[in-house]
């Protein structure tokens, strides 16, 4: 028998006015398993994954995350279900007024109110793991490069050792090199902690090496989802194309009717 | 089309961001200034809102105080009563140009940089970053800047009356051959604690005004660099207004005309 989804969505819905961004989204995470969600820009990933933090309500459907309910949480019950999470941003979205290891250390000091100093040794602990030095720690965000701040947005992620972690298109902006050294460290820290993951992205080389599944989202719609080593024979015109990177093909015939 | 339809949008779209404002007033007082309270984050803001904008407040004050003097002994001049210049400069000052001066001097200083701060954290996903860290924005980041600045308006207005009343004696007594301690006399004499009172307490409305509308134009920024920009001009613009609108209407109450 298999064991209950660590995060489970059923018929999820979202529109902003007239625009149906999610229509009806079915999705069932394994605990422990990294999920990768692929599709085009304005497939609806990125609100897929603030529909389960509760940055956005869905209109209809259902989200659990390890058996409970996840839409409409308040106060301190929103509070200690987002202290299950963490979450690398697409632009890592570090604080800029604070220095590195204050926006690694920031969950656990304003979070779950631990003392600075305690904080302070985990976060130059944790920027260790990204394979960043302590003295990073000093600096702020606009000092440092692309690929560091999201090191430090991933330092960030996995301060609070979460049970589940998201990543919002984690390679975007990156040069090859360094985008697989932020995919190697995803594998790693994901393993490490024995976390979830679901990403999110349009890179298939990074897709492929962090994915234990592979779903695919398409017009607000999960129209495939299998193992990571299935992509490549799903049998599905859509993931085909994808995947491929081709012009030619439904997608596109989509995107010229809209 | 029908003619009328532009009008009617407008009209919807204004009641609609009343609508809004409302509910993020209702969200900033019921979440931002109940527990937990940043009072780190609180003298942070002290210093940016109020002392930063000291030297502004300060120069305004003197300059619009000498002014003052000048135009108000022009005036009496006509009809021999050239002995109220000290007076009446006290009295505005204190009771109408000190606070609305301020008031417009720092919506332009600090409500454009508060709107510009949260719509920069708004567009770089820093604010949904601040909630997947189990921090609510409006007590971190809201709560903060309001009580600052409604703290900050009265003290500013305080040093600003005092800078004020110099102004005018310095005119006074170097350009208009006034006595010194006459002068002086004459300002003590006829001002009465109601008099700067009532500019206070408008200083703490203005300064709720200014922090609450940097605060929902910057929460409320959209599309980059340009919709940062917009809420920057949005801020000031309304800040700017209803300050001199909550001006009218504070005078009107604590100075009934009998």
């Amino acid at each position: 028998m298999r064991a209950a989804p660590h995060i489970l969505l059923k018929d999820v819905k979202k529109s902003f006015g007239p625009k149906q961004v999610l229509n009806g989204v079915d999705l069932a995470v394994p605990k422990g398993r990294s999920l990768v969600v692929i599709g085009g820009s304005g497939t609806g990933k990125s609100v897929l994954i603030k529909c389960i933090l509760g940055l956005l309500r869905p209109d209809s459907g259902t989200i659990e995350v390890a058996g409970e309910n996840a839409i409409g949480l308040k106060g301190d019950e929103r509070e200690r279900f987002l202290a299950r999470f963490g979450m690398l941003f697409q632009g890592a979205a570090l604080f800029d007024s604070l220095p590195v290891w204050e926006n690694v250390a920031f969950g656990l000091i304003q979070g779950r109110r631990m003392e600075r100093g305690r904080a302070r040794d985990i976060a130059i602990a944790k920027l260790g793991q990204v394979g960043l030095a302590a003295d990073v720690g000093r600096l702020y965000p606009a000092e440092l490069s692309g690929g560091m701040q999201k090191r430090v947005g991933l330092a960030r992620a996995i301060a609070a050792d979460p049970e589940i972690i998201f990543f919002d298109e984690p390679t975007t902006g990156l040069d090859p090199i360094m985008a697989d050294v932020i995919n190697n460290l995803i594998v790693d820290c994901v393993k490490r902690l024995g976390a979830t993951a679901v990403s999110i992205t349009h890179d298939m080389a990074s897709a492929r090496k962090i994915a234990d599944d592979i779903a695919m989202i398409h017009r607000g719609r999960i129209i495939w989802q299998g193992a990571a080593r299935d992509v490549d024979r799903s049998g599905n015109d859509h993931v085909e194309q994808f995947i491929h990177g081709r012009a030619e093909g439904p997608i596109q015939m989509d995107v010229l009717k809209a | 089309m029908n003619p009328l339809a532009p009008i009617g949008t407008a009209v919807f779209g204004l009641l609609a961001e009343i609508g809004r404002l409302a509910w993020f007033t209702r969200d900033a007082l019921l979440q931002g200034l109940t527990p937990r309270i940043y009072f780190g984050q609180i003298l942070r803001q002290l210093f940016r809102i109020g002392y930063s904008s000291l030297p502004v407040v300060g120069l305004t004050a003197f300059f619009t105080g000498g002014a003052l003097a000048l135009q108000i002994y022009l005036g009496s001049s006509r009809f021999n009563a050239e002995s109220l210049v000290a007076s009446i400069v006290a009295l505005g000052i204190t009771r109408e140009l000190g606070p609305v001066l301020a008031g417009l001097m720092v919506a332009g200083r600090v409500g454009a940089s508060i709107a510009a701060e949260l719509g920069t954290m708004k567009v770089t996903e820093q604010i949904d970053a601040l909630v997947t860290l189990s921090t609510n924005p409006f007590k971190y980041l809201v709560g903060p800047r309001l009580v600052a600045a409604v703290i900050s308006l009265p003290l500013l207005v305080a040093v600003g009356d005092t800078i004020g009343i110099f102004g005018g004696y310095f005119v006074g007594t170097r350009s208009l051959d006034f006595n010194a301690y006459a002068y002086l006399k004459n300002t003590a004499d006829f001002l009465k604690l109601d008099d700067v009172t009532s500019g206070l307490i408008k200083a703490a409305v203005f300064g709720f005004i200014i922090a609450l509308m940097g605060c929902y134009h910057g929460f409320n920024s959209r599309g980059g660099a340009q919709g940062v920009g917009r809420a920057t001009t949005n801020a000031v613009v309304s800040a700017a207004i209803l300050i001199l609108a909550a001006n009218f209407l504070l005078t009107s109450l604590l100075f009934k005309v009998e």
